[in-house]
This record gives structure tokens, C-alpha cells and sequence, in this order.
């Protein structure tokens, strides 16, 4: 039975609870609403409820345990002969798992189980069957991965039939507990607002799950990688050069140097722009300016970083190599940490205004009007006190765009380059953290190899700073933020 | 300020002192106002960038054959079996193409330039075979009679007609001679090449390094919208659940303290960290297929939700006490007084901050990189659910993986798209302010 057809059949119990819960209420005072404890429809939601919730709870957790449970049982059944050499555990299972979905293919098209059986032993016609299916595997099967492959197709088929058994199961005796439950002075309404309270509680710590799942995926990963490959290199070497193959050299220095690199003309680029914008907006400009550049910088918050890569990709990067780049000699590449920086540092304008106009915006006028009155004019009032009082908050703000374009991807990608370099030369190609994260965990991916887990330990790295970065925003905004009431 | 030595000062004349801080104050207010025109600028210089190297993409050049389909040559048996038909190949159905090509030529009177007849198809796109097949598969009945077929031009000669390939670059070209291209330009003289919108762009699914003239959008939008789909109906339920637990029922507390730090945290976590939890978690732990709607659109649903939830707490924040107050009042509990009263009014700005938070997922391509959206998917999805385990692509990603490849074909193609998914956001951001205007209420 499938998963759709199992929750349809769910649903279609709630809905059911809540007819029997609502006319059982209504019944068990001969109509006469008034003496229920609670209005009718709780005694309906209340069973619904308990039919339908911890049935699908039951569900998710057996979906995310099943498959983790029959892959232990099927590989303790590989023994240590049957993984060829140059082969490992893990590909010997996705051969079982091919091959599994292989017969899986061949029974939908309505081979007889009898004949799927008889498969399993010929491992010539399995093959030769297989390939007809569309999952042609490399060398001939070994009949103990053929057996492993049928115990894993029937676990797998097992394990769904009780799964439908069990949630449905649950649901029946949620249903008939919380219907037997039904009588007048029953409060309903009290349990059934406990019921979505912890339902709400639930829905929250989703942002919780979410952190510990990130942090566990980083710290797991990376410490696989830390067992393949020495953290002193990682952290120390000044050359990154993966080989896949082994002897591959994955210091971290060329990453970071990219990445700080372009983050910091980034902000050279931003900083200015969006402060200056964001004092010109606040306190200069008409009404109507105001109204036509607010929302236009807005737009340019609004495009996604892609759009931006693809900008530095055509425009800028050809641009800045015609125009700069050659004719000072400083190389020939459109990919490059300037072009990577000026793009980002357009991406971070609007993110820097917007943060700082509110921080201004906060700064109270009379202030400003304690400033005037002593003579000075509108700029000497922004520089000397409106700037002063806005500070922590606006070093708050830099050091968001500042986590933020350490974070950034796509631009990156698509306009500092691929070759990792130690360089001063902003013209020149360099390679940062996130697109080495990128090209590393993409295409054909093999779990086993330093140089894909890289990826996690340059990810966890990633996260530290930003996060740092982040932390370090907030406290000092909290720390120094002047308070006026 | 007056001087002892008797320095002269006018009312009507500024001082040294007073016109160097005019000065600056002239120049502080310039340098606001050009740091306002640089941010406008760059909006207009990047919206006419992309405009002008993507909207050609969304013309094709294309050569409207008569095709006679012989019966000899594509069902000997006479039965119209499918299953006996799709032996003739896509090069019988080429020749009958190329004798067509050649036919039209001669009828119109445009001399062929001595090409050689492969050079002749090397005129269209190679998927105008292919096309032709298809088209008579799924229609038997359409053998033994003329077919009037639109087959597209060659990449190349569709970039003849936009200025993208000159018959200079064609010298160097190995795809394309200059023969053809002069080919080319007298039949669009005797109109026989004609140019019209490129539907195909936006239905096609993605072609081979090869042919980009056939490549197009279908795969990607469909992969879009899926993912947005899982993405409404997970993240909108769960956020505002989370927001109302957080805004009107939390205790103060360690938890909720702990709750609430994370959330703000989640919003600044670098998107290319959730493809890699992405990866960890959906993919290699829980073995879901790689390059499939469900694990862009939950890794997506995490992403967007500290948006939905900040803009749901800020949009129950925003009716007043007294509502609250009011239904407490005459006897509701405190759910209903929420469920009932609060959030309805509470509404229009949920919705406004969901479409927000969904236009950010719907351009977000750094984790869809890591979970396998890159890979060349030339299949449509499934419908809904099975469709959501199908490999697919999404709109943004497949900008990308236009990039990577060789043929500046591709690059038009990659503004086209791009224009394609502004599109799409200008309306869900047109959706979100026409609903803030309208259901918006001032307390």
C-alpha cells in the first residue's frame, strides 16, 4: 500500500471522527447542546484529532527509520569476499539497491513473483532482464549481492505492509479511545486546545531541529574528514590542490584569502554607497525623491543572487578586462576577485541603506535640532551627531553585509573563478570557501574521499564565521546602542 | 562672531570660515545624492544588461517545411502499428526532411549555392528530425499525408539573424560555414526563413550542448513550481503555527529564549549551508532520490521559514490588545480569541510575508547546486506526488548550468531564463503589495 493511499485513508478516518465524535456528543444529550460541556464541534475535532495526528507521527518516524534499519540488516549479509577489489561496502549496496529497483521494474510490468524468484538464482538472465529494465550494471552479479538484493526487496516490501498495518491500526484505536471518551461532561474544548498547544510547540521547535540538524551534519562530516586527513594541513597549508586520486594537498589559506578578498572589496564597494545613501534618503531628500529611490534600491534587494552572477558573468567581468584589466597589464581573465566584488558590492547596497536608514531614522531630532540650534549646519549635524549616536548600530549592520558576502555563492560562482591563489592582484581569478564547496559536492559524488568531504569541514567553517559574525552584530548593538526615551 | 582687531563682518557677505562650510555641506549633500544615483544606476545598468542579452532568446528563426510523409518510407506494413513504426529512425525522417529542404529551395527559385546536402540540414536544428518522429508516432494516421512542419533553425543561423554570429565568425566556426549563412540570408529574402516568438523556449524541456536552439524552460518551470508547492503547504502551516505559539502563548522562559535565538540565527545561516544539510540529511541519510522536487522544496521550506515567521509575528503584534480583549471579555478562550479573532485580522499581512518569503525561494539556486539539481534532466516530472521524486530542475539552477556550457547560444538562452524568473517574481511581489493595499488595516 502507498504512502498516499495511507494517508488518504488517515484522512478519510478524521473526517470520519469528527462526524461520529460530534453526533455521539450531540446524541448522548438528546440534541440539547446546552448541557455539553463544550460546543459540539470539539467533540468532533477532538477525535479527529487523536484518529489522525499520532498516526501520521507514527508514519514519519517509520518512513526516516525503515530504510536506515534494512540497509544495516542487508550489508551485515555482504561478506568481506564479495566486495571486488577497488570496490568498497557502499557501492556493493547501491549495486543491491539498483538492482532491487531493477526487479521492482520488471514486477510492475507484470513478471510473476514465481518468475522474479526463480531471477534471483540465474544471475545471467537477471542481468540480461535487468538491462531490458533500464538499470544496466557493470560487471556480473555475484549471487550473494543477487540474494541481498531479494532480501532487500522483500524487507522493503514487508516493511511497508506493517507500516500500513501499524498507522492504520493506531488510528482505529485513536479513533475508538477518543469516541469512547464522549460524553456530556467530558471538556472537550480543554483537551482539544492542550491537543493544538502542543501541536504549536511542535511547529516552533522546527527552527531548533533545523540548527541541531545543521550542526550535526557539519560536525559528523567534518570529523570524517578529520579522520582521512590531517586538520593541521587543513588549517595550515597554504596550497590547495585536490587531486582525486589521492595526494591532494586541501589547505584552507587560498580559500579564505578569496573569500576575505572579495567580501572586503564587497564592502568598500557597499559601505559608502548604501551609508551615504541611506543619509541622503533620511535626512536630505524630498518626498518625492525619496519615494522613487527607496523602492528602487528595494528592486535591488529583491534579485536573486543569480541574476547577479549571470551580471558579473556577461557585463561586468567583460567590462572591467577591457577596460582595466588589460590596458593596465594586469591580466586577461573576466573572472575575477574585482569583478566578484563590485557585483556583490551592488548586491549589498540596498542590504546596507535599508539596515542604516532605521538606525538613523531611530536617532531622536531633537538631537538634531540641539545641533542646529547651536549653528551647525545639516552635514557637520550628521557627521558629528547623528553619525556618533547611529555607530554601533551601523557597525552592526556592516558586519551583516560582512557575514553575508562571506556567504554569498552564485556570484562567486559565476565571477571570481575556480583557481585557488595566494595573489595580491584584484584582476586576477581566485576561488573562494562557497564555490569550492560547490565544486567539490557536485557532479559524481563518492562519500569516502577527502576531497569530497572537504566540503563539510570548508561548510563548517563557513558557519563558524558567519555565525561569529552575526553573534558579534548583535552584542555589539546591544552592548553600545544608546537608549532614549 | 566678532573680532577684537577689527576684522570686518557682513551680513550679506559669508566669511572665509562660513563659505568653506557651505563648501562642505554642498559637497556632503553631492556625494549623498550621487551615492543615491549609483544605487539606481546599477538597478537600471542591470536590469537593461539582462533585458538586452535575453530578450532575443524569446525569438526563434524557424523554416516552415512541406513534408510529404511516404507511406513507403515510414510504415511498409501499412497497419499504422506504433510498435512496427518506430523502427524507421530519426535518419529516415531526416532524409525525408532533406528532400523537402531541397524541394522548397528549387520551387522558390533560390539557388542552393552548391551545398552539399549534409550541409544543407546543417541549416536546421538537429532535433527537426527527431520532432518530426515524435509527431508521427503519436499520430499515425498523419503517414500518407503532407505535412505542412515547422522545423527550427540551426542554433547557429538563429544566431546569424540576431547578430550573435557574423559570417567572420563563421570562418572559425566548425558548426557553421559561411556558404550556409549566405544560404540563410537568401532564403529569409524570398521568406522562406521567418522569425516568431518561441514558445518552444518556454515549454521545450533542456537540450545537448548541441542543439540550443531546442533548449528550453518546460523542465525547470515545472520543477519550480512544485518545489513552490511543497514549499506553501509545508512552510506556511508550520510558521504560522510557530509564530502564534511564540507570540501569544510562550512563557518567558530558557526554551523560548533559546527558540527565538535560533530563529534570528536560521535568517543569516548562508544558504549554501542548507544544501549541504540538504545533502547530509535528505540525501545520504534518509536516501531520498537526488534531484527531485521533495528535497529542493524541504530544504527550501527550512530557509523560508524564519522569513514567514518573522513576518507573521510582526503581523500578530500588530492588532491590538483590545481585540484580544475583547473576545476574553465575553467568554473566549484564549485559542479562540486567537484562532478567531487574531488571526483572521492577522491575515493579510501572513499572506503578504508568505509571498515574500516564497519569491526568495523561488530564486534561491545555491543549495538546489548541492542536492543534484544541476544534472541534465531531459524527461518531464511526473504530475504530483509521484512527480515530486522525478528528477527535475529549477529555473534559477538551470540559468547555471546554461552558464557552464560553451555555446554563446547558451548565454542568451541563460538572460532569457532569467528574465522568465524576474517575471514571475515582479508578479508574486505585485500580488504581495496589491494585497498589503487592500486588506492592510491601520490601527
Amino acid at each position: 500500500m502507498s504512502v498516499g493511499l495511507i494517508s488518504l485513508l488517515l484522512l478519510v478516518l478524521a473526517a470520519l471522527g469528527f462526524v461520529v465524535g460530534r453526533q455521539r456528543a450531540v446524541a448522548s444529550v438528546n440534541g440539547d447542546a446546552r448541557r455539553l460541556h463544550s460546543l459540539p464541534n470539539y467533540y468532533g475535532t477532538g477525535v479527529a484529532l487523536f484518529t489522525a495526528v499520532p498516526a501520521f507521527l507514527l508514519m514519519i518516524v517509520w518512513l526516516l527509520v525503515q530504510p536506515v534499519v534494512i540497509e544495516t540488516r542487508v550489508t551485515e549479509m555482504i561478506l568481506p569476499e564479495d566486495i571486488a577489489g577497488g570496490s568498497s561496502r557502499d557501492l556493493v549496496m547501491s549495486d543491491v539497491r539498483r538492482i532491487a529497483e531493477g526487479v521492482d521494474v520488471l514486477a510492475a510490468r507484470g513478471m510473476a513473483e514465481g518468475e522474479i524468484a526463480r531471477l534471483a538464482v540465474d544471475v545471467a538472465a537477471l542481468k540480461t532482464r535487468l538491462a531490458d529494465a533500464g538499470v544496466a550494471l557493470a560487471s556480473d552479479i555475484n549471487p550473494h549481492v543477487a540474494e541481498a538484493a531479494a532480501v532487500y526487496r522483500a524487507d522493503v516490501a514487508t516493511g511497508r505492509a506493517w507500516l500500513a498495518v501499524a498507522t492504520l491500526a493506531l488510528a482505529v484505536a485513536g479513533f475508538l479511545l477518543a469516541a469512547m471518551q464522549v460524553t456530556p461532561e467530558f471538556r472537550a474544548r480543554n483537551v482539544v486546545e492542550r491537543f493544538i498547544r502542543i501541536l504549536l510547540i511542535g511547529a516552533s521547535s522546527v527552527a531548533v531541529l533545523t540548527t541541531i540538524g545543521i550542526i550535526l551534519s557539519l560536525v559528523f562530516e567534518s570529523w570524517h574528514f578529520f579522520r582521512l586527513y590531517p586538520a593541521k594541513d587543513f588549517f595550515l597549508s597554504l596550497t590547495w590542490a585536490p587531486k582525486f586520486g589521492g595526494g591532494s594537498s586541501l589547505g584552507i589559506w587560498p580559500l579564505l584569502w578569496g573569500t576575505l578578498y572579495v567580501s572586503a572589496i564587497a564592502l568598500l564597494v557597499a559601505v559608502p554607497v548604501g551609508l551615504m545613501a541611506a543619509i541622503y534618503l533620511s535626512e536630505y531628500a524630498s518626498k518625492r525623491l525619496r519615494g522613487i529611490a527607496k523602492p528602487a534600491l528595494e528592486i535591488l534587494a529583491g534579485i536573486p543572487s543569480i541574476v547577479y552572477g549571470l551580471f558579473a558573468l556577461m557585463t561586468v567581468g567583460p567590462f572591467l578586462r577591457d577596460w582595466f584589466a588589460q590596458p593596465l597589464g594586469l591580466g586577461d581573465s573576466s573572472s575575477s576577485v574585482m569583478t566578484a566584488g563590485v557585483v556583490m558590492g551592488i548586491m549589498l547596497i540596498p542590504y546596507v541603506s535599508s539596515l542604516s536608514d532605521d538606525i538613523i531614522n531611530a536617532v531622536p531630532q531633537a538631537l538634531r535640532d540641539g545641533s542646529y540650534g547651536l549653528g551647525a549646519t545639516q552635514s557637520e549635524t550628521v557627521k558629528q551627531v547623528v553619525f556618533p549616536a547611529a555607530l554601533p548600530g551601523i557597525v552592526g549592520a556592516i558586519l551583516m553585509a560582512a557575514s553575508r558576502a562571506i556567504g554569498e555563492t552564485m556570484i562567486v560562482v559565476l565571477g571570481a573563478g575556480a583557481a585557488a591563489k595566494l595573489s595580491l592582484n584584484p584582476f586576477e581569478a581566485m576561488t573562494t570557501v562557497t564555490v569550492k564547496i560547490v565544486s567539490q559536492l557536485t557532479g559524481d559524488t563518492e562519500f569516502a574521499s577527502p576531497e569530497t568531504l572537504v566540503a563539510f569541514a570548508l561548510g563548517l567553517t563557513l558557519f563558524v564565521f558567519t555565525l561569529g559574525l552575526n553573534v558579534l552584530a548583535l552584542y555589539i548593538v546591544r552592548k553600545y546602542r544608546e537608549q532614549y526615551e | 562672531m566678532s573680532d577684537a582687531t577689527g576684522h570686518k563682518t557682513s551680513l550679506l557677505e559669508p566669511d572665509a570660515r562660513t563659505k568653506a562650510r557651505n563648501a562642505a555641506e554642498r559637497r556632503f549633500r553631492l556625494m549623498g545624492l550621487s551615492a543615491v544615483g549609483l544605487g539606481v544606476l546599477a538597478l537600471v545598468v542591470l536590469l537593461s544588461s539582462v533585458l538586452g542579452n535575453g530578450l532575443s532568446a524569446f525569438q526563434q528563426t524557424s523554416i516552415s517545411l512541406t513534408i510529404p510523409l511516404d507511406e513507403k518510407k515510414l510504415d511498409k506494413s501499412g497497419k499504422r502499428d506504433p510498435a512496427v513504426m518506430a523502427k524507421v529512425t530519426t535518419v529516415g525522417y531526416g532524409k525525408l526532411i532533406q528532400e523537402a529542404l531541397k524541394d522548397m529551395l528549387a520551387e522558390a527559385g533560390v539557388d542552393d549555392g552548391g551545398l552539399k546536402p549534409k550541409e544543407l540540414m546543417g541549416l536546421l536544428s538537429k532535433e527537426a528530425a527527431a520532432d518530426l518522429r515524435d509527431r508521427v508516432l503519436a499520430d499515425p494516421s498523419l503517414v500518407g499525408t503532407t505535412l505542412s512542419f515547422n522545423a527550427m533553425a540551426n542554433g547557429r543561423v538563429d544566431g546569424f539573424f540576431k547578430g550573435r554570429v557574423t559570417l567572420k565568425s563563421a570562418e572559425r566556426d566548425a558548426n557553421i560555414t559561411p556558404e550556409q549563412l549566405q544560404l540563410a540570408q537568401r532564403m529569409a529574402d524570398a521568406g522562406l526563413i521567418k522569425t516568431g516568438f518561441n514558445w518552444a523556449f518556454l515549454t521545450n524541456p533542456d537540450a545537448s550542448e548541441l542543439r540550443p536552439e531546442s533548449a528550453g524552460l518546460g523542465v525547470a518551470i515545472l520543477g519550480s513550481a512544485y518545489m513552490m508547492l511543497i514549499v506553501l503547504v509545508l512552510s506556511l502551516p508550520i510558521g504560522v503555527a510557530a509564530s502564534i505559539y511564540l507570540e501569544e502563548l510562550a512563557p518567558k522562559n530558557r526554551w523560548t529564549d533559546l527558540i527565538e535565538i535560533n530563529i534570528a540565527n536560521l535568517a543569516a545561516v548562508p544558504s549554501i549551508v542548507f544544501g549541504i544539510l540538504a545533502l547530509a540529511l535528505f540525501i545520504n541519510f534518509l536516501g531520498l532520490p537526488q534531484s527531485a522536487p521533495i528535497v529542493g522544496g524541504l530544504v527550501l521550506t527550512l530557509m523560508t521559514l524564519p522569513t514567514i515567521i518573522i513576518a507573521t509575528r510582526a503581523s500578530l503584534k500588530s492588532v491590538p490588545q483590545g481585540v484580544r480583549d475583547a473576545a476574553l471579555g465575553v467568554g473566549a478562550s484564549k485559542m479562540q480569541a486567537i484562532f478567531h479573532h487574531v488571526l483572521p485580522l492577522a491575515m493579510p499581512g501572513i499572506l503578504t510575508g508568505t509571498i515574500l518569503g516564497l519569491a526568495r525561494a523561488l530564486g534561491e539556486s545555491a543549495p538546489l547546486l548541492l542536492i543534484g539539481m544541476v544534472a541534465f534532466v531531459k524527461d518531464y516530472p511526473a504530475s504530483p506526488p509521484q512527480g515530486f521524486f522525478d528528477p527535475a530542475s529549477a529555473l534559477p539552477v538551470q540559468v547555471y548550468s546554461w552558464t557552464q556550457r560553451a555555446d554563446p547560444a547558451f548565454a542568451e538562452r541563460a538572460s532569457g531564463a532569467i528574465i522568465v524568473l524576474m517575471l514571475f517574481l515582479l508578479t508574486m511581489n505585485a500580488v504581495a503589495i496589491i494585497l498589503r493595499r487592500r486588506f492592510e488595516r491601520r490601527w
